[in-house]
C-alpha cells in the first residue's frame, strides 16, 4: 500500500543522506522525496512517499525514528490529509494542437507558464493521479520533458506536526 | 575561560570522560591531535599494528569493562581500515567513540591525498557520525558522541575531524558540558506498565516457558534480574551466542545456547514452547532458522530498549520497550503480587512434566550426554581443548574468540557463569577480532587469565598484534585449534556440496607457529596429542607475565554439531551428527 511519511529533522549537513541511506540499506522502495527547510531554520521537513505491508511500512517508521537526526515523523496516509505534487511540463504545440492543449490545461486547472512559438510550459499541482492524468490526456509524442516536485502533505484539521 | 586548540580539546575531553585507554595509530591528518596527547594527556595510547585492531581492542574492552571504547585513526586509509571494527561493534550494540581524522577543511571533495569520505563509508555501521565544522564545537560533539554510544541501544559513534580544527596555534574557550540535552533523542527510561503486566500474566499461565535471553542483558547490566525472575519462577533458559554468561551456565535451569550450533534442548525446548520471553534478544536468522516454521505454539513477549527490533522478524505478542534491567525488575515485583493472590501460579503440575521433558532431551542428545563427540583416546578433539581451557582456568577466564568452528565450540563448552567473560564477534562474524579483542581485555583487567580461542584462519588475519603484546606487555594465552582447515566453511561444503573443498585449505603454507611467536618474543607450543593436553595448558596458565601461543593439532575432520537443518527446517530440525537428524 502506498504511504506517505512526513518527517521532520535536523537541518543539519548528512541529515538527508542518512535518511536515503536507510531505506536503500534496509531494501525499501522509494517512489518520491522532497525535501526543505521549515519557517524553523533549524528544522528540515522531508516528505517520503514509499510502499510496503504493515510490517515493512512499521519497520520504516521505526528505522526512521530511530535515526538521531529525526525529530518526529508522522504517517499522513494513516488519516486525512491534504496531499500536493507540482509538475511542469514542456509541451510541443505548433498549429491546431495550441487550443486543444489551452483546453485540456483548463480542465485540469494547470496553468500555461511560458509561451514559445513551438512549446507550452505548463503548470499543473494537484494529488499526484490527477498530475498522472493529465500526462495521459495529453497526445502521445506531445511531451517534451516533465519535472515533479515529488509528494508533499499535511494533515486536515487540527493534527500539526511540530515540535 | 580556559583557551584551547582543538588537539588540546580532544585530549582533555578524554581525561574528562574517564577514558582508561585509547587504541590508536598516528598518521597526517591526526599529527596535531597525537601532538597534544603526547605533550598533556594522563590517558594512555595502545599503538596496535593495523587500525582494525584498535577497533577490535577498543570493542572488547568496552565489552569487558560496560564502559565505552575509544579510538583514534588518521584519514584515508585509517579510517577504512577501522570500518570492519567499527561495523562489528555495530552489529553487536557496542558503545564506542572513533575519532577519524580528516584532510584539511578547504581540501575536502578534492581527492587529496589521504582523502576518503568518512562520513559516507561508515553511515550504515555507525549509530550516528559527526563531522567538526568549527573547534568550538569539539566539547559538545565529543559530550554527545559519549552520551549517544553509551546510551538506549550503545553504538559506535564517528567524529570526522579536519585537521585543520586541530591546529595547535588556533585556541578557543574551552567548556566541557555537565550533561546533554537533544530534541532528536531521549531513550526509553521505563517500560509501559499495563504490558508489563499482561506480560506477568502471561508468564504465570504458562505450561511450556522458556526465557530466551540475548546480549541486550549483558549490555543493560539486568543479568541479576534475570537470574531472580528465572529462579521465582524455575522457568528454562537458554541464551544467544551474545547472551551466554548473562545466565550462569553451569546452573540446572540453563538449557544451553540455543540456535543454528545450539544445545538440542534449548532448540526443542523454544520449539515446543506455548510462552516465550525474549529478552535483549533480535530474533536473528541464526537462532530462529526458517522464520515462518519458528516455535509454531508459543505466544512471545520481547522486551528490547530499541523498537525496531520488535517484531523486525518474528512478530511479538506482548512487546516491551525499554532498558531490560527495568522492566524485569517491574515484571517481577508484578508476578509476586500475582502470586500472592494466587500462590497457585504458575502450574506446578504442569512445569514439572516440562522439566520432564526438557530432561528426556538432555539425556537423548544433550550437550552432556557422553557421545556428543567420540574420541578414540589418542587424537585431540576441539571440544576437549575446550573443556581442558575450562579445567585450566577454573572457569572464570576471560575468553575472547575468532569465527568458526573454533567458536561454536567455545561457546558450547566453556560454561560462562558471568556476563562479560564471552567477548566474540556475534552479528558480524569478523575473523581477526580474537587477538586484538584479548589485548583489549588484557590491558582492562590485567590480573585476569584471557585467552583467545582461534584457528589457523582468523589468527592469520590479524596475527600483526603479536607485536603490540609484545610492546604493551598483555600476557595473553592464544589457543589455536589446529585443523589445517578453514574448518567451518569445510564442515559446509562437506555437508551442502559433497564434499568438494574449494579453496578450503592452506597446502603445506602454514607457518612454524612456535617459530613465528617465538620471533616476537613469546612462548609457543606444540600439542599433538590428548595425554599431553592438560599438562600444556596448565603450563601455558602457569606462565602468568608470558604470551603464550598453544598450536594443538585436533581432528581435522570433526564438525560443529548439532546443526540447524537448513533450507526450510525449523528450530527441531537439527542434524545430531554426521548420520543422524532429528525428524
Amino acid at each position: 500500500m502506498r504511504r506517505i511519511i512526513s518527517i521532520l529533522m535536523e537541518n543539519e549537513p548528512g541529515a538527508l543522506s542518512r535518511v536515503v541511506g536507510l531505506f536503500s540499506q534496509r531494501g525499501y522502495n522509494i517512489d518520491t522525496l522532497n525535501v526543505a527547510a521549515t519557517e524553523d531554520p533549524t528544522l528540515s521537513r522531508l516528505t517520503v512517499t514509499t510502499k510496503g505491508d504493515d510490517r515493512v511500512i512499521e519497520q520504516i517508521t521505526k528505522q526512521l525514528n530511530k535515526l538521531v537526526d529525526v525529530v518526529k515523523l508522522v504517517d499522513l496516509s494513516e488519516g486525512a490529509h491534504v496531499e500536493r505534487d507540482l509538475m511542469l511540463v514542456k509541451v510541443r504545440a505548433e498549429g491546431e494542437v495550441r487550443d486543444e492543449i489551452r483546453r485540456v490545461t483548463e480542465i485540469f486547472r494547470g496553468q500555461i507558464v511560458d509561451v514559445g512559438p513551438q512549446v507550452f510550459t505548463i503548470q499543473l499541482t494537484g494529488a499526484a493521479e490527477k498530475l498522472d492524468a493529465f500526462i495521459a490526456a495529453l497526445e502521445e509524442g506531445a511531451i517534451l520533458e516533465v519535472v515533479r516536485s515529488g509528494v508533499v502533505g499535511i494533515s486536515r484539521g487540527d493534527k500539526v506536526l511540530r515540535l | 575561560m580556559e583557551m584551547l586548540s582543538g588537539g588540546e580539546m580532544i585530549a582533555r575531553a578524554i581525561e574528562l570522560e574517564n577514558v582508561e585507554y585509547i587504541f590508536g595509530y598516528p598518521g597526517g591528518a591526526v599529527l596535531h591531535i597525537y601532538d597534544a596527547l603526547f605533550k598533556n594527556c594522563k590517558v594512555p595510547h595502545v599503538l596496535v599494528r593495523h587500525e582494525q585492531a584498535a577497533t577490535h581492542a577498543a570493542d572488547a574492552y568496552a565489552r569487558a569493562t560496560g564502559k565505552p571504547g575509544v579510538v583514534l585513526v588518521t584519514s584515508g586509509p585509517g579510517a577504512t581500515n577501522a570500518v570492519t571494527g567499527i561495523a562489528t561493534a555495530y552489529m553487536d550494540s557496542i558503545p564506542m567513540v572513533i575519532f577519524s581524522g580528516q584532510v584539511q577543511s578547504h581540501l575536502i571533495g578534492e581527492d587529496a591525498f589521504q582523502e576518503t569520505d568518512m562520513l559516507g563509508i561508515s553511515r550504515p555501521v555507525v549509530k550516528h557520525s559527526f563531522q567538526v565544522r568549527h573547534t568550538e564545537e569539539l566539547p559538545g560533539i565529543i559530550k554527545k558522541a559519549f552520551h549517544i554510544a553509551t546510551t538506549g541501544r550503545p553504538g559506535p559513534v564517528v567524529i570526522d575531524i579536519p585537521k585543520d580544527k586541530t591546529k595547535p596555534e588556533e585556541k578557543f574557550p574551552f567548556k566541557y558540558p555537565d550533561s546533554v540535552s537533544m530534541r532528536s533523542y531521549s531513550p526509553i527510561q521505563r517500560g509501559h506498565a499495563g504490558q508489563i503486566k499482561k506480560a506477568a500474566k502471561l508468564l504465570l499461565g504458562a505450561k511450556r516457558p522458556v526465557i530466551y535471553s540475548g546480549g541486550g542483558v549483558i549490555l543493560g547490566g539486568a543479568s541479576d534480574q534475570l537470574t531472580h525472575l528465572a529462579k521465582e519462577l524455575r522457568f528454562p533458559v537458554t541464551n544467544t551466542l551474545m547472551g551466554l554468561g548473562a545466565y550462569p551456565g553451569s546452573d540446572d535451569q540453563f538449557l544451553g545456547m540455543l540456535g543454528m550450533h545450539g544445545f538440542y534442548e534449548a532448540n526443542m525446548a523454544m520449539h515446543h514452547a506455548d510462552v516465550i520471553l525474549a529478552v535483549g534478544a533480535r530474533f536473528d536468522d541464526r537462532v530462529t532458522n526458517t522464520v515462518s516454521k519458528f516455535c509454531p505454539g508459543a505466544k512471545i513477549i520481547h522486551i528490547d530498549i530499541d523498537p525496531t527490533s520488535i517484531s523486525k522478524t518474528v512478530n511479538a505478542d506482548v512487546p516491551i520497550v525499554g532498558p531490560v534491567q527495568t522492566v524485569l525488575e517491574d515484571m517481577l515485583v508484578q508476578i509476586k503480587q500475582l502470586r500472592k493472590k494466587d500462590a497457585s501460579l504458575p502450574d506446578a503440575g504442569a512445569l514439572e512434566r516440562w522439566w520432564r521433558q526438557i530432561n528426556e532431551w538432555r539425556d537423548k542428545h544433550g550437550l552432556w550426554t557422553a557421545d556428543r563427540f567420540v574420541s578414540d583416546g589418542e587424537h585431540i578433539m576441539p571440544q576437549q581443548v575446550i573443556q581442558s581451557l575450562y579445567k585450566a582456568t577454573g572457569g572464570d577466564a576471560y575468553i575472547t574468540s575468532d569465527v568458526g568452528q573454533h567458536q561454536m565450540f567455545a561457546a558450547q563448552y566453556y560454561k560462562f557463569d558471568k556476563p562479560h567473560r564471552w567477548i566474540n564477534s556475534g552479528g558480524l562474524g569478523t575473523m581477526g577480532f580474537g587477538l586484538p579483542a584479548a589485548i583489549g581485555v588484557k590491558l582492562a583487567f590485567p590480573d585476569a587469565d584471557v585467552a583467545c580461542v582461534t584457528g589457523e584462519g582468523s589468527i592469520q588475519m590479524n596475527i600483526q598484534e603479536l607485536s603490540t603484546c609484545t610492546q604493551y606487555n598483555t600476557p595473553v594465552k592464544i589457543i589455536n585449534l589446529r585443523n589445517n582447515y578453514l574448518g567451518m566453511v569445510k564442515q559446509w561444503q562437506d555437508m551442502q556440496y559433497e564434499g568438494r573443498h574449494a579453496m578450503s585449505t592452506y597446502e603445506d603454507s602454514l607457518p612454524d607457529f612456535v617459530k613465528l611467536v617465538e620471533a616476537y618474543g613469546h612462548v609457543g607450543m606444540q600439542v599433538k596429542n590428548l595425554a599431553d593436553l592438560d599438562g600444556a595448558m596448565k603450563e601455558a596458565f602457569a606462565l602468568k607475565d608470558r604470551v603464550v601461543f598453544m598450536d594443538i593439532f585436533i581432528d581435522p575432520t570433526e564438525h560443529v554439531y548439532p546443526m540447524h537443518v537448513a533450507p526450510n527446517g525449523s528450530m527441531k530440525d537439527m542434524w545430531i551428527n554426521k548420520h543422524e537428524r532429528t525428524s
